[in-house]
Parts: structure tokens; sequence; C-alpha cells
């Protein structure tokens, strides 16, 4: 029988892979995108999840808000790579460091 | 019932409808032509909004089921983040105009990101919390890389949104812990699940979570490692505006969230955020000795207040939210002032960073050199100034609290925090004259520079009687 306790592990595992691919990736901000898409999923599962278990709605409302949000933020994170690459000619993640201090 | 609901959301959605008829009438007009006469609008609509709802005398009532609060904190928080939103775009028109960056898209993300923490603040309900923190921050990326053409701007918008969207998955990740394990998303209905010493694991969980997302919102040290970076590469007048509102609502709706949806479990958080606090105030303080760019300088000393804002939220009591507030007042109002010095730093015509270039800056402009002396003293909590005071209310609330060890670090933190704002007072009054600014002030940032430093000076007798407001509004948050 699967049970919440499932759902809530593959969510946990999902976001933490989102978490390191962020960090540890040194190759492509598309990658970065990927990772942010990647956790904001993995909290939907959570909540549909306990949305499902608690038998109540407000989760699911939730996952609506959440993945509309993470479509736009998907459009504002790519717009904003073009304008980079425009400027930079390259989206190589350790090329992304005319600052620091 | 829908009646009374829209009501309570009336100026926001007044907003709303000013930012999509502007966003209109540039798209059908000539475009850029209409920018100039926006950016006095917005601001000239913000004011107005402010004033509508500093006068508008209301008891706290809710809207959309609880989703909505109008309270005094969110009438105080609103006000202060329109009055300072308002006052940077006032400031920064003419900048952008001289830079070509003067585009209408410009007033009209700002308005839309007002409008996103006006949510914020007012938020009584996770999701609600998550919309206006989405608002607000999806309108700032975009600021950030408003130079579209320089690389600097560019990075930076990306360095924010990589961050920012990391910071926005770990609170979303809280959020839907605290759904899951207290049935509710209200944050009246997770009160009643999160009492003293009884705070679930899941609970504990999704608060950790919580707090690490808006520590990234408010850029607290651990978690600060984009401010320097995104407040560099902004153009000046979009530092400028980080540096004030989006603060305020982020510190806000962290007193919100921790006091509203766990306001029974003080000593569960209080240790989180003492400890956010106390590494705010070293790393913003130690960090920014060696800093050579003002911007970069800027950065790391809002990382520092916001560690003592910090401070009086760890106290827990009223009296802290109290304390957070009048120091968060304070706080905005002298970096409007330092920014619009920082805003008329050129040289040839070109925006100047370099506090090298403030060398004896005192021999060009006496006048303005004083009142940037003012607000340095007035930053770094040289008593008698105002600045001092901010500091006194979250040491006292510490103190009161309990929380001894923090107040003494904060001294120390404090202590080392004034090496670096002395230093560009050293800089503006002895030393060798090197490469000095040009070009004429504009009166606008003159007048706000000096009206910043005076209220820093005058301000010592009773802080503008912001204490009253601020303990009204504390008030109504901690019962």
């Amino acid at each position: 029988m699967i049970g919440l306790e499932h759902y809530l592990t593959v969510a946990a595992t999902l976001f933490i892979i989102g978490i390191f691919g962020l960090f540890l990736n040194r190759k492509n901000v598309i990658i970065i995108l990927m990772s942010i898409e990647l956790i904001l999923l993995a909290v939907n599962i959570n909540l549909v999840a306990f949305s499902a278990f608690l038998n109540d709605l407000t989760g699911q409302v939730f996952t609506l808000f959440v993945l509309t949000v993470a479509a736009a933020e998907a459009a504002i994170g790519l717009a904003i790579l073009v304008c980079f690459f425009r400027n930079r000619g390259t989206i190589a993640v350790e090329d992304v460091n005319n600052m620091k201090g | 019932m829908i009646a009374a609901d829209i009501s309570a959301v009336l100026p926001e959605i007044v907003l709303s409808v000013y930012a999509m008829g502007a966003l209109l009438l540039a798209v059908y007009t000539r475009k850029d032509e209409v920018a100039q006469m926006l950016v006095w609008a917005t601001s000239g609509m913000l004011v107005l909004v402010a004033l509508w709802i500093a006068l508008s005398v209301q008891d706290s009532r809710t809207a959309f089921n609880g989703m909505f609060i109008d309270d005094g904190y969110s009438r105080f928080a609103k006000v202060m983040i329109l009055a300072s939103a308002a006052a940077v775009l006032f400031m920064s028109q003419e900048y952008m105009e001289r830079r070509g960056l003067l585009r209408f898209e410009y007033p009209i993300l700002i308005t839309l990101a007002v409008v996103g923490m006006m949510v914020m603040v007012s938020a009584g309900d996770l999701m609600a919390l998550y919309m206006g923190l989405e608002l607000q921050s999806l309108a700032l990326y975009v600021v950030a890389a408003l130079r579209r053409d320089s690389v600097k701007s560019t990075e930076a918008g990306l360095k924010y949104f990589v961050l920012g969207a990391l910071g926005s998955g770990l609170l979303l990740y809280g959020a839907s812990l605290t759904y899951g394990y207290a049935g509710t998303t209200q944050f009246a209905g997770i009160v009643t699940t999160a009492t003293e010493g009884e705070l679930s694991l899941g609970l504990l969980f999704g608060l950790v979570f919580l707090a690490a997302g808006l520590a990234f919102k408010v850029s607290a040290a651990p978690f600060h490692m984009w401010t320097p970076d995104v407040y560099e590469g902004s153009p000046t007048p979009v530092t400028a505006f980080f540096a004030t509102a989006p603060k305020v609502a982020a510190m806000l709706l962290f007193g919100r969230l921790l006091h509203g949806a766990f306001g029974e479990a003080v000593a569960d958080w209080q240790q989180i955020i003492a400890f956010l606090s106390v590494i705010s105030m070293f790393v913003g303080g130690i960090a920014a000795i060696g800093q050579t760019n003002i911007k970069r300088l800027m950065a790391y000393s809002s990382i520092a207040h916001m560690g003592f804002a910090l401070m009086g939220l760890a106290a827990g009591t009223a009296l802290g939210v109290q304390a957070m507030l009048v120091y968060m007042a304070i706080y905005v109002t002298m970096n409007i002032g330092a920014f619009a010095f920082i805003l008329s730093m050129e040289r040839n015509g070109q925006p100047v960073t370099d506090i090298a270039s403030l060398r004896m800056y005192s021999r060009r402009d006496p006048l303005r050199a004083l009142a940037m002396l003012v607000l340095m003293f007035s930053l770094a909590g040289v008593p008698p100034l105002v600045g001092f005071f901010g500091k006194f209310y979250v040491l006292t609330a510490a103190v009161d609290a309990g929380l001894t060890w923090l107040a003494v670090a904060g001294v120390i933190a404090s202590v080392i925090g004034a090496f670096y704002y002395l230093r560009i007072v050293y800089f503006m009054y002895f030393g060798e004259e090197t490469e000095p600014l040009d070009g004429e002030v504009q009166p606008v940032l003159t007048v706000f520079l000096l009206a910043s430093a005076g209220a820093m000076v005058l301000g010592v007798f009773n802080l503008f009687g912001i204490e009253a407001f601020a303990a009204a509004a504390a008030a109504t948050l901690v019962q």
C-alpha cells in the first residue's frame, strides 16, 4: 500500500536533487532553470499528496497557483538569460562572474 | 460580503488597475515618450495611496476568509513601502533619463512590485503570502536587469533570479510541509495547531524552511550571497529601491508569519532568528570593511541592518515588533538619503561608485558632505543621531526578552560596522584629493539628502512620533 510517507519521500528526494542541481552544476544556466522547476514540482507533489491525505482541496488550489507562478518565473528567467547571452556570448555558469568580492 | 472584501483590498486593486492602464497607455502612444510623465504620475499615485491608507481610520479586519488581513501592522507597513517607493522613483527620474534608461516599463514594474509588497504584508494565508512574494520578486528580477546592454546589469538580474527562485523554492517547501502538518494554510488556523512545546516535527521543518526562504528575501546571512552582486550590478536607482521598500516588505512579512502563524511557539523560532541576526550583523560588518565600491558597501550595510531588525523579531514580544518597526522606518529614511547622495556621484557624466573618488569632497561641497556625514554617523549608530535610537530600541527589546548575549553581540558588531561608515567620512574630510567628482547635482537629490539628514538630527526629540504608531501597529499583531 502506498501511503503518504512514500509521496513525501519522493518529493523530498526531488527537492534535494533540485537543490544539488543548483549548486553542483558548473556547466549551463539552463540546467539551473531546470533545477528550479524540479524544486517547484517537488513542492507540488507534496501539496497534492497532503491534499489527498487530508481530504482538503486547499492544497490542490495552492498547486494550481504554484504551477502558474512557475510558468511566469521560467519565462522571466529565460528572458533575462537571453539578455545576458547577448552581452556575454555564453551561458556557462563559470562565466557568470563579472562581479566578485 | 464580497463588497466588504473588495473594500479591504481596494488600495491594491486601484494600484493594479493603474499599472495596467499605464501599460496600455504606454503601448498605445509612442512608448518611451510617456516614460517621464509615467514616473511622475506613478510617484504621485503611490503618495496618494499612502495618504489614503494612512488617513483611513479602520479597525482590524480580514477579507476573503482570512486570506487578507488589513490591520494597523499592515497599514504601517504599507505607508512605509509606498512612501519609500515614491521617494526612490522621484529621485531616479533624472538619472535614468540622462543615461537613456528611462523606459516606460520601469515605473510600471515598480508599481507591480509595490502591489506585491502590499499583499505580502497583508497576507493572512500561505497562498496570499506566496503570491504577493512572487509578484514582488518577478517584477524585481526584471528591474535588476533593466540595463539590457550591460553585462553587469544582466548578470545581476540573472543572479538575483536564480537565488531568488531558490529562496522561493525553500519557502514553498516549508509552506507545503506547514500545510500538511497543520491541515490548513491560514495563519489563524496554523497558530492553533502550533502551540508551545507541541510543535510537531513536520511543522518544525516547515517553519525552518519558511524562515530560510524569508531570510533569502531579507538578505540575512547566511543567505545573503546575492545581495552585493545585485546591488553592484543593478542601475543605481534600482539599487536604491532594493535597499528600501522590498526590505521593509520582507521583514514585516517575516514578523507577520512568525507572530501570526507561529506566535504560540516563540521558543521554537527564537533561536533561529537570533542565529540569523547575529550572523548577519557580523557578516555585514566585517565583509564591508574591504569594499571599495559604495554600492557593494551599502549592500553589506543593509545585511548588517537586517541583522539588527531581526534582533527585534528574535525578542518575540510586542516590544520587539515595535522596535523592529521603528528600526525599519529609520533604516529606510537613512537609506533614501544615502542613495540620494550616491545617485549624484558622477565624473564626466558617468556614474562613479568608487569610494576613493570622495576624497576631500568636503572642499567641493561642504553642505552635502556635512549631510552625508550625518547620515553615515546615523547609519553607524553614533549617538545622539536617530540611527542610535533605532539600535537602542532593538537592543532594549532583546535584553528585555532575556537575550542579553544577542544584545552584547549586537553592540560589538555595530562597533565593527562603524569602521567603514567612518572611513567614508574620513575620505570626505581628510586625505589626498585624487580624481574629484564633477557635474551638477540635481536639486531634487540635494533636497532628499538634506531632508533625510535633517530628519536624523531633528528626530532625536521624539522620532516624529513614530514610536506610538509602531506600538499601536505591534499591538495589533501580538496580542
